[in-house]
């Protein structure tokens, strides 16, 4: 057993600069052998540029890195691999081309005489698939399986590669609660052998159940270590915003909802979700809950045209209409801000300027560009609105941290002013700060008479903001809560209707 | 079960077959040994440097000097052999060397400056062009016994098709060529910069090596291409094999392979060659057709199978969405 206090991964003056930005500031990590460190921060804070430094994705314009004592400095990602320090990277995910097992064992393949061994390594992926209760064939291609699968092989994938080091860049976004729990006792295991393992979430629940101690940044900057058995959540959020969160309690909305904006009537899809009715007010925030794959995203996606429906009715007030693309959906002033903004929102290489006006001038239609002018006052309010951190608005939009991409997705819909803006997991990857910031930003928006549908796995957070939670289950409808009603406890009951649980929420 | 990614080589497999079947039901003697050891010694060069060809478009990227480089290398070794009393085979090992690291060289500058592989190997493309004009403008024979020897090699089967020994190195560079891109860890590199660099970047695929292999393996197959080809005219020309490149590329296409990358396979390119070298062999037996028919049919072919690839991408991704029920705005 090493000694436990030795510092197994020490880093100190980790500096990183960017065209117009400083993303590292002399920023100080160590790491206890047997640990779960939390890395901690705003986004944009620089925690994902700091591993990437660690592991040599970036070249670091500053300072030193130890690992058991010896200074190395990996250049490349296959060498801080071969050190033991395995990655999942927050926007990367692996390679759609090949197999699962190809993805598994990529550069650590079983060879024999120097020809490798696939049918070895996919009996190996397998097993190693099923630690993680995963019970999928290797030998199919990695995109045959969903975005949750691909997450856990891509954590698979990193633990066999850490002998000493396992860092997760937010691994759990796309989780649910059940893989999450699944990924913490791999981690458990892993601590208990020694290693150390950075874990990167917004999820301050998730750190204090998990994590040991906590590194929080700010600005670049780190602004404290915490043990995490000595300080409460607020502690942290107040090191990692630099001032004191202000406490919302949720008040129940007395104002009445405005008239029938839309009426679904048995719209659905074989296959995908079953025949549903769902009316919206205008001036009514409707919440969508229930389990990964239970239909949130489903109905989302059909009432916005991103799927077609094979049966249904739609009516916008009292008048039928038609929706069978999204583009019908934008003239009828639908907006639908998507959970998966890497394949379905932003386009990395456009300004985030560009990238916020799309959806605006899309609706306009390309022959009528937009001015200048208001093209930047519009870029720059929402900017500010959601207080998206960037160098300037010219910089393409890849170039922002996962949070503050997410964001400037938001704004792009918001911007196109909608009468039904429709929120997939709107709050994911999003830190505690702007968090409560768009929880307000959806209850003033509601105030203004906005229509709402919002999809999401955060209990507390539908609970906030819901005038109206439809619960979903096995892609069906089972149940509605109204005022008082809507409560975490009450959410979790109807989920798990059949097998009352405790709620766990 | 059929995987998506198998359904292009099978369609090529398909058409292959379709295709023979139609040319023999018209001309029964296209069903000879003749024809067939015809169809190996005649595609020999152009399926060696397709197999280069399939490396490089795999790994998303093109090389369009590779033409150039079998003219070079051809007039190389007739110029050496006039020249000089250098042995034929000394020859060879010093104009493969020659060729790969003219390959490795442009994988580097590709890999290292960052430039796009169409842009270096346009330029790789002109330069050893050059090079070979340099060595000499008119077309230089070969006379050598030890080129006699070589080209007396064959195996004569049943019915009198000669199996020559170009066809066996062509052979020879398939197996190679599908050992080394689907049973090694370099081919799975390959593979994995198709599907992305900046993925494979984060997974720790070495980048600088293996572009440069990529490249250099090229290079080297177009080496082998051109002292094939030089076997197969006995002389060397500057301005022979104008555009074999492209013809390589089509191959490689109608193999099955997607031309951005990541998807594919080198039997495939075997089949691409067999179907453009046959489609060759049935203007020359039907006698009335222009030979300007082949690059037409062969740029009908092309056309479909992009088509195809586009359809299968298309059908791939949205059942994809379909699965994991994510959307696209705008
Ligand atoms: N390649 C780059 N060029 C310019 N600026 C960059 C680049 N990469 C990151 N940045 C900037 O560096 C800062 C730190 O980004 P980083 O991705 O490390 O944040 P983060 O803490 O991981 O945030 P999040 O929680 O949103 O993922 C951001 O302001 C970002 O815009
Ligand atoms: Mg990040």
């Amino acid at each position: 057993m090493p000694d436990p206090t030795r510092p197994l991964l020490h880093a100190s003056g980790i500096s990183k600069f960017f065209p117009g930005a400083v993303a590292l500031d002399e920023v100080e990590l160590t790491l206890l052998p047997g640990e779960v460190h939390a890395l901690l921060g705003e986004n944009g804070a620089g925690k994902s540029t700091l591993i990437k430094c660690l592991t040599g994705a970036y070249r670091r314009d500053g300072g030193t890195i130890t690992l058991d004592g010896a200074e190395i400095d990996p250049v490349s990602t296959n060498e801080s691999q071969a050190l033991g320090i395995g990655t999942v990277y927050q926007e990367v995910n692996l390679l759609p081309n090949l197999t699962v097992a190809e993805n598994l064992f990529l550069g650590r393949q079983i060879t024999r005489g120097g020809l490798l061994r696939r049918r070895a390594m996919i009996r190996a992926a397998r097993e190693v698939l099923l630690d993680y209760g995963l019970d999928i064939d290797p030998a199919e291609p990695l995109t045959s399986y969903s975005v949750a699968v691909q997450q856990v092989v891509a954590i698979a994938r990193a633990v066999e590669m850490s002998g000493k080091v396992l860092i997760l860049d937010e691994p759990t976004a796309s989780l649910d609660r059940e893989e999450v729990q699944l990924v913490f006792s791999v981690i458990r295991k892993l601590r208990e052998r020694g290693l150390a393992v950075v874990f990167i979430t917004h999820f301050l629940d998730q750190v204090f159940e998990i994590s040991d101690r906590a590194t929080v940044l700010r600005n670049g900057r780190v602004v404290g270590e915490r043990d995490l058995s000595q300080v409460t959540p607020n502690d942290i959020v107040t090191l990692m915003l630099g001032r004191q969160l202000e406490e919302r309690v949720h008040e129940r909305k007395g104002g009445r909802a405005g008239e029938v904006l839309v009426e679904v009537e048995a719209l659905g899809k074989r296959g995908m979700i079953e025949p549903f009715d769902l009316t919206i007010h205008q001036g009514e925030v409707v919440g969508l809950a229930g389990l990964l794959g239970s239909g949130r995203t489903e109905t989302a996606n059909l009432l916005f045209g991103a799927v077609q429906g094979d049966q249904g009715r739609l009516r916008k007030r009292g008048r039928e209409i038609r929706i069978t693309r999204p583009r019908d959906a934008i003239t009828q002033r639908f907006a639908l801000c998507p959970e998966d903004r890497k394949t379905d929102g932003i386009v990395g290489d456009l300004s985030v300027r560009d990238n916020i006006i799309l959806a605006l001038q899309a609706r306009q239609g390309w022959t009528r560009p937009l001015p200048r002018a208001k093209v930047n006052e519009i870029a720059e309010h929402y900017v500010r609105a959601l207080d998206i951190r960037l160098a300037s608005l010219d910089m393409p939009i890849r170039l922002l941290s996962g949070g503050n991409q997410q964001k400037a997705l938001l704004a792009r819909w918001l911007a196109t002013q909608p009468e039904l803006l429709i929120l997939d997991e709107p709050t994911r990857g999003i830190d505690v700060g702007a968090h409560a910031e768009i929880i307000a930003l959806i209850e003033r928006l509601r105030e203004e008479g906005m229509a709402l549908l919002v999809a999401s796995s955060e209990l507390e957070e539908l609970v906030a903001y819901s005038t109206r939670v439809v619960v979903l289950r096995d892609r069906r409808q089972v149940g509605e809560l109204t005022g008082d009603q809507i409560t975490p406890s009450n959410i979790v009951a109807a989920i798990a209707a059949e097998e009352p649980k405790e709620a766990t929420a | 079960m059929i995987r998506s990614t198998h359904l292009p080589l099978l369609v090529t497999l398909l058409t292959f077959v379709l295709a023979y079947a139609l040319c023999a039901a018209q001309y029964p003697a296209m069903l000879s040994t003749r024809v067939v050891a015809n169809l190996l010694t005649d595609n020999a060069f152009l399926g060696i440097v397709a197999v280069g060809m399939t490396f490089v478009i795999l790994s998303g990227g093109i090389d369009l000097s590779v033409g150039s480089v079998i003219a070079f290398t051809g007039v190389f070794l007739a110029v050496v052999l006039r020249d000089t009393s250098i042995h034929p085979l000394t020859a060879f090992v010093l104009v493969l060397a020659l060729t790969t690291a003219f390959g490795a060289a442009m994988g580097a500058v590709i890999h290292y400056l960052e430039m796009p592989p169409f842009i270096v190997t346009l330029a790789g493309m002109f330069f050893a062009r050059g090079a070979a004009y340099v060595l000499s403008t008119d077309s230089v024979p070969i006379e050598h016994e030890f080129y006699d020897f070589l080209q007396s090699l064959y195996y004569k089967a049943p019915g009198g098709g000669r199996f020559r020994l170009i066809g066996a190195v062509m052979l020879l560079a398939f197996v190679a060529g599908g050992l080394v891109l689907h049973r090694t860890r370099l081919g799975q590199n390959v593979y994995a910069l198709g599907g992305g660099v900046a993925t494979a970047r984060l997974m720790g695929v070495p980048l600088a090596r293996t572009t440069v292999s990529i490249y250099a393996i090229s290079g080297g197959l177009a080496g082998l291409a051109g002292i094939v080809f030089s076997l197969y005219t006995s002389a060397g020309y500057s301005l022979a094999t104008v555009g074999v490149e492209l013809d390589a590329i089509a191959a490689v296409v109608i193999g099955g392979t997607l031309l951005s990358g990541g998807y594919g396979f080198v039997a495939g390119t075997f089949f691409g060659i067999l179907i453009m070298g046959l489609i060759q062999t049935y203007i020359v037996f039907d006698g009335t057709l222009s030979s300007w028919w082949t690059k037409i049919v062969i740029g009908a072919l092309l056309f479909a199978f992009i088509l195809l690839q586009k359809g299968l991408t298309w059908a791939t991704t949205s059942r994809k969405r379909v699965r994991t029920g994510s959307a696209t705005p705008s």
